[in-house]
């Protein structure tokens, strides 16, 4: 589904090489994990898979069920399948929640040549989601992030990529900032989108999500590079000994 | 002080070409009102008050032509259970408006009163532009008070359901139309006035309201969408005690509009909201010139207007509170807001406080700002084209002053007029 070539960015403003060639296929149906040292580019990956302005390629590719993501706008990249969820979710003062989801939604499938929602419909299932993950009335009504706690940031992308139903998730440090039981709720969200046609790639720093969203593979990223790729087993060996002889393995 | 030469030149360069209007009480208004016009000279570009606007196509005895716009959409307040006054380019049409009378409510035109005997009306027309000619002049408002050739004298005398629509059409293009419109809420009394259409080529308005004890005056109006048209117009409101006047603006295109607003809360606990949203693309210069006087205790006033300009356009705004030494317990607010879609445009703003009372409670606040890159950027990242996302912004931008809006299905219809505008504007 997802496929990274030997993928080389740096900053656009500076000199400063990020990513260093990056190599990593996520297959359909699959739940691929990231782990690795603050700094080592896990978050840069997900920004320019997603289209963040500031970042040049300068060698490599990344494709999205073979087509070439690239060179497309953030927008087409996400009617095509891709969704991020921030590490850091953005506030938007002024756009309401709903207003937010429902035009997302709707742009989308435009984008797509289906049908937009109806009101009644949308009302109907962001309702029906957004109680699966505790989101009340008011968080949906109010603008978009703002006032929001860390966790319920957290639980607001999840709504958001509940309702967008993508098929290449990236969750950038989704877990961090939850309280155990978000966490466990988040993890319920994410497991319940599971499906043959859908891939996750999920970026985290500890074990405990991966305890409640099982991966399939898990890499590990290092100065820009993904250094060892394992099995579940992988996150275990993080979890108890760190980094440090996984990186002088790598060297 | 004597004037400079070259303001009494232009000053009687315009004068030159009009004609006082004769006959009736409204005669000695009218002469009153040129003698100040003469005192003051016409406004120049010199002048502290207008350093940000250029009053030189405002003053000019020839009018700058403004080519007919079909806007190609219905007219802003269709729809709206109103009572209907249409001016053409400044000339009342009969025909199209609706019967000048309504429950708790007289209208009189200007044309008409002057064998009428209105008590009211002599002791009113005028007297509030000569009061605001203090402590800054106005001289294009009591240039309006002497050549008005038309507008609506309305009195209130409890409440009025059906909001009082005003309507302005252009249809020639090189129409110079002056009105001034008089309007006394007695205590207690409430209307609403709805304003909108682009009026003439070049348009000169006074709206002069009376507001008494208990009153409530709201005002929406908007500016229609004829690119070349100018407009000055002044609002002037004499507020009584726990009394409210609030008064929202929309501005869309247009190459020159200066609203001055000019309040005075002289009843404690008076309440005055003085609002405003303008979007502007290439030649467009607005101003936003607000003076508001706080003569009582506990009384309330804010003004929020927000504007984005693109593509080269100029957002003027120039506020003022003065709190007099008695109006204790003062709230004064102010924030104005300029959204600048490209390095071309230019906010141009100058907030004041004058305050000699202790016990207030005064704020104010001005910016200048892009658009949000990050948010932007989530919002695309979401699947919302950059063009949909940029105008979410925007919308969100101005939704502070379209707030101000009481009536919801009112502030809706000013929503989709914005978003329509931003859509056709897209890049
Ligand atoms: N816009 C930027 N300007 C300067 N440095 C940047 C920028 N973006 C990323 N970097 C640098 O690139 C490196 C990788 O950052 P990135 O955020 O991708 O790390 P990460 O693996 O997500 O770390 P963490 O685990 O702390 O979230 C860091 O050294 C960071 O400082
Ligand atoms: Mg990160």
């Amino acid at each position: 589904m997802l496929e990274i070539k030997n993928l080389h960015v740096k900053l656009e403003e500076e000199d400063k090489q990020i990513l260093k060639g990056v190599d990593l296929t996520v297959e359909a149906g699959k739940v691929h994990a990231i782990m690795g040292p603050n700094g080592s580019g896990k978050s840069t990956l997900s920004y320019v898979l997603s289209g963040k302005d500031g970042y040049e390629v300068t060698e490599g590719a990344a494709s999205l069920d073979g087509e070439d993501i690239l060179d497309m706008e953030p927008e087409e990249r996400a009617a095509a399948g891709l969704f991020l969820a921030f590490q850091y979710p953005v506030e938007i003062p002024g756009v309401g929640n709903m207003t937010f989801l429902r035009t997302a939604v709707n742009a989308q499938r435009k984008a797509r040549g289906e049908e937009e929602m109806s009101a009644a419909e949308f009302l109907k299932v962001v309702r029906e989601r957004a109680k699966t993950l505790k989101i009340d009335a008011d968080m949906l009504k109010r603008p978009v992030n703002v006032g929001f706690s860390g966790g319920e940031k957290k639980r607001n992308e999840i709504l958001q990529m509940a309702m967008l139903e993508p098929k290449m998730c990236i969750l950038d440090e989704t877990d961090s900032g939850l309280d155990v039981d978000a966490m466990k709720l988040v993890s319920e969200g994410v497991n319940a989108l599971r499906s043959e046609g859908r891939a996750f790639l999920v970026i985290t720093h500890y074990q405990r999500l991966l305890d409640h969203i099982k991966p399939d593979v898990v890499h590990i990223m290092a100065n820009g590079r993904i250094v060892k790729t394992g099995g579940p087993e992988l996150a275990l060996e993080v979890e108890q000994n760190g980094y440090a002889d996984i990186l002088a393995e790598a060297v | 002080m004597a004037l400079p030469q070259a303001k009494i030149d232009a000053t009687d360069a315009r004068l030159a070409g009009m004609d006082l209007p004769q006959g009736g009480w409204p005669a000695e208004c009218r002469a009153d009102a040129l003698a100040r016009v003469q005192a003051m000279g016409l406004p120049g570009r010199r002048d502290e008050y207008w350093k940000y606007t250029n009053p030189e196509t405002l003053i000019s005895a020839e009018v700058p032509q403004a080519a007919l716009f079909d806007p190609q959409e219905p007219a802003m307040f269709d729809g709206v259970d109103r009572l209907k006054i249409v001016f053409v380019d400044g000339v009342f049409d009969a025909d199209r408006s609706d019967d000048l009378s309504g429950e708790h409510l007289t209208i009189d035109r200007l044309a008409d009163v002057a064998n009428l005997d209105l008590h009211w009306a002599k002791d009113a027309y005028g007297t509030l532009e000569a009061k605001g000619q203090s402590p800054v002049q106005r001289p294009l408002a009591a240039l309006n008070t002497a050549f008005a050739t038309d507008g609506v004298l309305i009195h209130v005398t409890g409440a009025v359901s059906k909001p009082v629509n005003l309507i302005y059409e252009h249809s020639a293009v090189n129409s110079d139309a002056i009105l001034h419109h008089v309007v006394k809420l007695e205590a207690g009394a409430s209307l609403t006035i709805l304003e909108n259409g682009p009026a003439a080529a070049r348009f000169n308005k006074v709206l002069e309201a009376f507001v008494a004890d208990g009153a409530a005056l709201n005002h929406i109006r908007t500016q229609g969408r004829d690119h070349e048209r100018r407009a000055v117009t002044h609002m002037f409101a004499e507020l009584g005690a726990e009394s409210t006047f609030k008064t929202f603006t929309l501005t869309a295109n247009g190459v020159l509009t200066r609203n001055e607003c000019i309040v005075w809360l002289n009843g404690d606990e008076g309440v005055a909201h003085v609002a405003g949203a303008c979007v502007g693309d290439g030649d467009f210069h607005h101003d936003d010139t607000v003076f508001i006087t706080h003569d009582a205790v506990n009384c309330e006033s804010r003004q929020v207007f927000k504007k984005v300009l693109r593509n080269g356009a100029t957002g003027v705004f120039q506020g003022k509170i003065l709190v007099k030494p008695d109006a204790q317990k003062t709230d004064g607010y102010q924030i104005s807001q300029s959204l600048l879609l490209d390095d071309d445009s230019q906010f141009l703003a100058k907030p004041e406080l004058e305050i000699y009372a202790d016990d207030v409670a005064c704020s104010h606040g001005s910016t200048s700002g892009a658009i949000d890159e990050e948010a932007l950027y989530y919002l695309r990242s979401r699947g919302v084209p950059q063009g949909e996302a940029t105008d979410l912004l925007t919308l969100a931008f101005l939704g502070e002053a379209v707030d101000e809006i009481e009536d919801r299905d009112l502030g809706e219809m000013i929503v989709e007029r914005l978003q329509g505008w931003l859509t056709r504007h897209r890049r």
